[in-house]
Parts: C-alpha cells; structure tokens; sequence
C-alpha cells in the first residue's frame, strides 16, 4: 500500500509517495501554477512516472493547499455571504462587516441581518429564534446570497439555535446549500468567530473547485478507489466532505506540514523546525508532534479572526537573501533574488551576492561554479555567517519556552545557509530528505476534534466538564474521519472568565486519531 | 477643547488597554462601537479640566461586568443613553454638561466616547482611577468621600435599576450582582459629579495621555527600544523586566480572576526570575525573590517586540514580554488611597512602598 502526499507552496508544488512503513519511496518537485491545478497535474503525474509504483495500491492521497488563502487575499472566487447573527437586540452596536476592508464586503455583497435568538454566559435563553423571522430573511435573500453564515450569542455553550436555523436554510433552500455555522468554527469572540465563519462561507466555490479538481486529477493520472485528505493547519488531516464544510481550517497548512514533516523524519516529537527557503525561514515548534497554537488574534485578508493558526514565526532569511556590506556593516535580507536565484547569485554567473554564495565560499555548500565566489575574502565570509547565525538565534530565542538550549531540525531547500554554531542551539539535526518535509508532512497526518464551550464548575463540576468536552471532540473526530478506537486526547486549555461569580471556565479540548 | 477623531479613538484604545496593567478586557470591541458612534454622529469634543466651570454638572458612564461576556454579547447601542437619562431624570437635572471614563483602563475608556457621541455632550479630559481597577469604589472620588450612588444600571433587553446606598462598597455589592443577573455585563452611570469636584478629586488629562501612550505604541518604522525609551519618559515608567512566561496559574475565587504568572529572563535579565501576581490587572511583581513593584504603582505587560498591552486574559506560554512599572497617581499613595487599593486590600502581606524606591533598593543590591 502506497500514500501520495501533495504540498502546495509559494514557489514549489511537490509531490511524493511512502510506502506502508511511512518510507519515502519517491519525490519530486515542480513550479507551483498560476492556475495551481496546473502544478498539481503536472507533479502528481511526475511522482507516478518516475516512481513507478502500482497505482491500484495507492491507499491514500493527500493535499495541503494554499489555494483558500489565495482566494481571499487576491479576493478572488468568494461567493456571496449573507450573515445571519442571532442575539437581537443585544449586539446591535456593532453590526456585522464593521472594521472589514470596503472591497471585500463588496465582494461578498454585505448582507446581514440582526434577529432574534441566542443565550446568556451561562446558557440561560437571551432569546427564542422567530422562525417566522427567518423563513421572510430567506425569501429575501434566496438571489441574493449564495452561502449563509450563522452565528449565535454565546454559541460556544449552546449551539441548537444555529443548527434549527440550519435546517430552516435547507428546507427554503435545499440541502446543498452552503451554511456555515460559528459555533463549529472560531472561539468565544462574537466578532472574530463571526469573521472567521463570514470567510469560511465565502469559501465555498473555492474548496469545491479545489476538492473536486484534486479528486479528477487523481482519477485522470488512474488512482481510484482512493482515500482523499486535505491538510488542516494543526497538522491533522479531514476529509473531503468534511473540508467542504471547513475550508478555512486549510489556511497555513503549509508551514504545519513542513514543521510534523521535519518532526517525522528526524523521529524527534517535542522540537523547533526551521524550515529555510529561498526568502524567508520558518521557524514552528512542535509539542508531543502537532504544532504550537499561535495565541493572539491572526488577521487574514486585513480581517481579524479567532480560529486556531499555528504559531509560525517567519524571518525574512534564505538562500538567496542578499548580502550586503555599507560602512563596515554587514546585512542579509530581508530581501532576496528569489526565484531568480539560478541566474542572480554568483555562483551562477549572476552579480548580486546572496547568502548561498558565501556557502558555498565557505565550502558549505557544492553547488553552481565554486570558482566564481573564490574571490570573497574568507574573513568577510565568516562574517556574513555570524549575521545569519545572529539572525537565527534571534528569531529561535522568540520561540523558546525555557532558557535552556533547544535542538532544532533544520529543513528546507535554503538550509546549506545556516551554520552550525548558533547561540542557544545545542544541536541542529539535518535529515535526509528534509527538501520535501512538507508533503511528507502532508501524508503522515491523523485527524483530530476539538471543542470548546464555557463551563460553570460550581454547577458541573471540572472532571465531568472535561469528559463532556472530551466526548464532544471525539465525536467531531469521527465525522472528520478518525477511527474512534484510535482517538487520544492531545490538550486541554483552561481560562477562566474574570469578574464571574460561579467558577465559569472556557474549556478547549483537543483529540487526535489514526485514520478509519 | 479638540475634537476626538478616529486616529484618536485607536490610539486611545491602545493606551487605555496599556493603564488597564492587564485588566479592563481588552477594549476591542469598546473601539468598534465608539468608531460606529463617531462615524454616526460626528467627532467627540473633549474638553480639559481647566475648561468646566465649577456649578457644572457631568455623569460618568461605564461597563460593569466580565470582559469575556462582553466580546461575546455586547450592547445593542441605545442603552447608555438611556441609562444615563435615567439618572439625569432621578436626579431632577435637566442640564448635564457632559460625561467622562470613570476608569482609563480597557473598555471603559470606549464607553464615554459612544456616551458623549450620541448625546452631542463634550468628554471630560479625567477618569476616577488613572487606571484600571476590578471595584467601583476604588476610584479617587471615593477617597474624597464623594458617593457613587444613586447609580442607575442597564442591560440590552431593556431592564433598568437605581441603588441609593449606604456606602460605595454596598453600591460595589448591589451593582455587582445585578450585573450577574443581566448576564454579566451592563451598562452604569455612577458617581454624579460637580466641576468643582472633577477638578479636586479627579486624574486629570488621563485621556490626553493615554492618546499619547497609543500613539507611542502605534508608531511604526522604529525600534521597540526606541519607542520604549519615549513611553518610559512620557509615563516616569521604569523597565522593570524583559522575559518569556513560563507558567500561569490562575483560579477564580468570588467573581474575581486570581492568577500569579512566572517569566524568565531573556535579553538583559537572562538567568533571571520575575513573578507577577494578579486579580483581573496586574497588582505585584517580585524580581528574583524581592518585590519590585506593588499596587496601586502600575504594572503593565507589553508584548516584547510590538509594545502592545497584553491582558491578563491573554497571557500564555512562551510569550515574550516587556514589564512596565509605572508610578501611581499621588491620590493613590495617600493613607486613605493604599486602604483602598493598595496590597493588603488584595490579600498581599506587604507595606506598600513607591516603585521608585523598590527599584533604587533593588539596584543598591546589586552593587
């Protein structure tokens, strides 16, 4: 049995296939398509080429995408959202869209509605939902809109209402229709979680196009009967229907894949990764194997949301960052020659000096005419290094937990950068194979659940709200796919509300399982 | 007297959540209501302390409740007007002159703006605390014996109460479990106010400052030492730490949010220890075993690069930060101000001692 894992990036599409052991068997690496379906065809038939493995035992194939965040930075293929928020009158000071950019909200033509419905802090009704209400908002709206987004006051403890406003939706407007509900996608935080689910809606024609796109192109190169994943960014797989549902949990599942990749093959499950490519270096830490949570609110296409993000450091380092020297300083970076670096570095025959030039000077590297850099003064060299090592060690020591010296694995088409001696660092492992540790990334994911709501301990006590909770993220586990005999719990959070009187506390628990 | 814009109410927001020393929420939400009700209704005038006559006549308006209720329901938008007429009403005052932030802290500094918006009323240069508290009686006001009471309360759903009090802890009491009865957050008006008084017993330019504070933060293409060196000269605040957290614990014990966070040193206090205890704000930092810094001196977190406020609510693992102590309004450091809110009040057995001379014992120390 085979696994064909395909990774999405900025600059590469790549593609690879492991075996039933999770042995790397074959990779290849192919430009990344305007179009993206283009490089996904063009590296998925490459892999199979190349590899020549028997396309009837290829189990699984999975896809980590860039395509969703495309979408709504370029503010492109975004269907029309109409947002239903239930908590009227509460809430009305800030209507739904406030703060958003004006052409985004264009594009998603802006329509809102405040009706009644939602629930107190403590699950206590705020107000009934009128279904009436709601079936004359969907007689307006059925040209209007082409997906709906609900979201509930204080959903997270109570998610009924939305789920009957769900179905009135389908009974007015069939089944298919695209309806996002918050109280499956963000965290307490009206406004973010609103957002967030706005984005998630708008996404529709995107996820569909992508998801079916994959599944052709699959069928086309002649692998049927396969199992189809898409990469979520806290490095967990979901499947097809379930990502048609959550497409925004795709965004930033590139820098995860890389950082449980870079874990995988180094056989390390508690690390930092930095992942060094042409411009910038990623750096991620992984805790028991799944990536660290970023804990502040990400924007996204200038749009502020609460949905889990993994915390990702970038730095503007890679191998073709340009180095320079200006009045006996020495810089490298921010910016690079990027993918022009096959004609641009020295090395190449080019004329700007970048940092894969000085690795090469030093001997670091063996890559384009050596000769050509043998001019550098090896002093200077040396210096260049001590930046980049100064420059690591920097954006490492953000990251730290503790002030002991962390190991860190190192990947990434960049890496021959990065010297060995960086302050903090007390061993840099190198793998084999670490230029495609984001697809591997992509292929060796399980599938997990979360869930969250405020609990009162004073009336449910905190072993018995943490089972509830638990329990709940098993069962979103298993509509993403998971075998329920395989779910672990992997983390719980705990915050409890200031100023409340009866021990409120929002609890946020996480589980993960092998796929079924 | 100047016009609040909406450059002002961003810098504000920012400032106000920096003397919140990590209560008070954070004033997000706040913000975008006082942005709708500027674009509504028109620019905010504020007016200095120097401007009122003394025979004039203002009520502050405030939020009451949990910061995290209140992203999650916030208000529908007519109730601070009503709440704040009902009190103009019960008091037989026709005339109000104006409102301003009985606290500067979080989302309280938010709340006027929208006040004074949508009531075409001028917003007073002042607050009652120069920060930010978790009690309604721990304001200066209440130190010159000034009653907060009657204070009329609100929720979105329409309901509206009025408490004549014995004292301003019973108001604290009362008000405090309305509160969490109208689902844990409504809307105040309280301590109805004279010019004369606004000019004896209030913290003055507090707005202005923490514009100035927001705009320091705000200001990009400079190095956060840089911005911290003009912060620190702006507030007389001291560097008191720069380190990662390592641990919070926190526990809730009668409505309050109970916590004690451990940081370790990175930059230039590497190999060093801070612990930093809080209630909602932040009330008591120990450097390497020694108190450094006590309530009511301030005791701001700042992410470590940005300088942004962090609140206590949002305070995890590994985050690098800047900790700021800043001095206290001189009311706070009177007899009468330390029984209010100095650290036996929150349950920490120390005498209170100005931050200036923590530090100058610390660095004697040292040497």
């Amino acid at each position: 049995m085979y696994r064909i894992g395909i990774d999405v990036g900025g600059t590469n599409t790549d593609a690879i296939i492991l075996d039933e052991h999770n042995q790397l068997v074959h990779s290849v690496k192919s430009p990344t398509t305007l179009d993206i379906k283009t490089g996904i065809v063009t590296s998925l038939r490459k892999v199979l080429k190349e590899a020549n493995v028997d396309k009837t035992k290829i189990s699984h194939a999975m896809l980590g995408t860039t395509q969703c965040t495309n979408a709504i930075v370029e503010r492109k293929k975004l269907a029309k959202v109409g947002v239903i928020r239930l908590g009227f009158p509460a809430t009305a000071s800030v209507p739904p869209y406030t703060a958003w950019p004006q052409d985004m909200i264009k594009k998603l033509t802006g329509n809102y509605a405040l009706v009644q419905g939602g629930y107190e802090y403590d699950g206590q009704l705020l107000s009934e939902i009128d279904e009436q209400e709601i079936n004359e908002l969907l007689a307006k709206w059925r040209d209007k809109v082409e997906a709906i987004a609900i979201i509930g006051v204080f959903s997270s403890i109570k998610n009924d209402q939305e789920l009957k406003v769900r179905d009135l939706i389908w009974e007015a407007y069939g089944e298919d229709y695209t309806v996002s509900c918050s109280s499956m996608i963000g965290s307490v935080g009206l406004i973010e979680r609103e957002n967030a689910t706005i984005l998630n809606a708008a996404l529709c024609h995107v996820i569909e196009t992508t998801t079916t796109g994959f599944a052709n192109a699959l069928e086309a190169e002649g692998i049927k009967d396969v199992e189809v994943y898409l990469c979520q960014n806290d490095g967990t797989l979901m499947s097809i229907e379930y990502a048609k549902q959550f497409p925004i949990l795709t965004i930033a599942c590139g820098p995860t894949n890389s950082i449980r990749g870079a874990s995988y093959l180094a056989n390390i499950k508690d690390t930092m990764v930095i992942d060094v490519g042409g411009t910038t270096s990623d750096i991620g830490v992984l805790q028991d194997g799944f990536p660290r949570e970023s804990s502040v609110a990400v924007e996204i296409g200038d749009i502020r949301t609460n949905f889990r993000m993994p915390d990702i450091i970038s730095v503007g380092l890679g191998g073709g960052s340009i180095v320079r020297a200006e009045g006996g300083k020495i810089t490298v970076g921010p910016d690079s020659v990027g993918y022009k670096i096959g004609e641009e570095a020295l090395v190449f025959g080019g004329s700007t000096l970048t940092a894969t030039d000085i690795a090469v000077r030093l001997g670091l590297a063996d890559m384009g005419d050596k000769s050509l850099v043998s001019h550098i003064d090896e002093g200077f060299a040396k210096q260049v290094q001590s930046v980049i090592s100064s420059i690591i060690a920097k954006a490492i020591d953000k990251m730290k937990t503790s002030s002991e010296d962390v190991q860190i694995v190192l990947v990434g088409g960049g890496s021959v950068i990065i010297p060995d001696e960086i302050s903090g660092v007390a061993d840099i492992v190198k793998v084999e194979n670490g230029g495609v540790a984001n697809a591997i990334g992509a292929s060796i994911s399980q599938i997990s659940g979360q869930y969250e709501q405020i609990y009162i301990y004073s009336r449910e006590p905190r072993e018995q709200s943490l089972k509830d909770a638990e329990e709940k993220a098993v069962k979103q586990a298993v509509i993403a796919g998971a075998d329920p005999t395989t779910i672990k719990l992997v983390e719980v959070e705990e915050i409890p509300l200031a100023y409340h009187p009866e021990n409120a506390t929002r609890l946020r628990v996480k589980v993960v399982g092998k796929m079924s | 007297m100047r016009y609040l814009d909406k450059q002002s109410i961003e810098y504000i927001a920012i400032g106000a959540a920096f003397l919140g020393t990590g209560g008070g929420g954070d004033p997000y939400i706040g913000k975008l209501m006082a942005l709708s009700a500027i674009e509504k209704y028109g620019p905010v005038r504020l007016y200095s302390v120097d401007e009122i006559e003394d025979e004039d006549f203002f009520i502050p308006s405030a939020m009451m409740g949990a910061p995290s209720v209140l992203v999650e329901k916030f208000p529908k938008g007519d109730e601070f007007v009503k709440v704040f007429q009902k009190l103009a009403k019960y008091l037989g005052r026709e005339k109000i002159t104006g409102t301003f932030p009985m606290e500067a802290g979080g989302v309280n500094s938010m709340i006027p703006i929208v006040v004074a918006a949508q009531l075409n009323l001028p917003l007073i240069d002042c607050d009652g605390m120069g920060r930010a508290f978790p009690e309604l009686q721990m304001v200066t006001f209440n130190l010159d014996g000034i009653s907060a009471a009657p204070i009329a309360i609100t929720d979105e759903k329409g309901n509206i109460g009025i408490f004549e009090t014995i004292d301003n802890k019973w108001t604290e009491r009362l008000a405090r479990t309305a509160t969490v009865e109208m689902g844990a957050s409504a809307l105040v008006s309280l301590y109805p106010t004279t010019g004369a008084q606004i000019k004896k017993s209030g913290v003055h330019n507090i707005v202005t400052l923490s514009e100035q504070i927001g705009e320091i933060i705000s200001s990009k293409n400079r190095d956060a030492k840089d911005k911290l060196e003009q912060l620190l000269s702006l507030t007389s605040g001291y560097e008191l730490f720069q380190g990662k957290i390592t641990d919070v614990i926190r526990e809730t014990k009668g409505g309050f949010n109970f916590g004690k966070m451990n940081l370790e040193g990175i930059e230039m206090n590497k190999e060093e220890q801070m612990k930093v205890y809080f209630q909602n704000e932040n009330l008591l930092a120990e450097k390497n075993g020694q108190v450094i810094a006590m309530t009511p001196d301030l005791i701001c977190l700042v992410d470590y690069e940005t300088l942004l406020p962090v609140t206590t609510e949002s305070l995890k693992y590994g985050k690098r930060v800047r900790v700021i102590g800043l001095p206290a309004h001189p009311k706070w450091r009177t007899e009468m101000g330390i029984k209010t809110v100095g650290p036996r009040y929150f349950g920490y057995d120390y005498d209170y001692a100005p931050i200036e001379e923590l530090i100058s014992k610390a660095v004697a120390s040292h040497v």
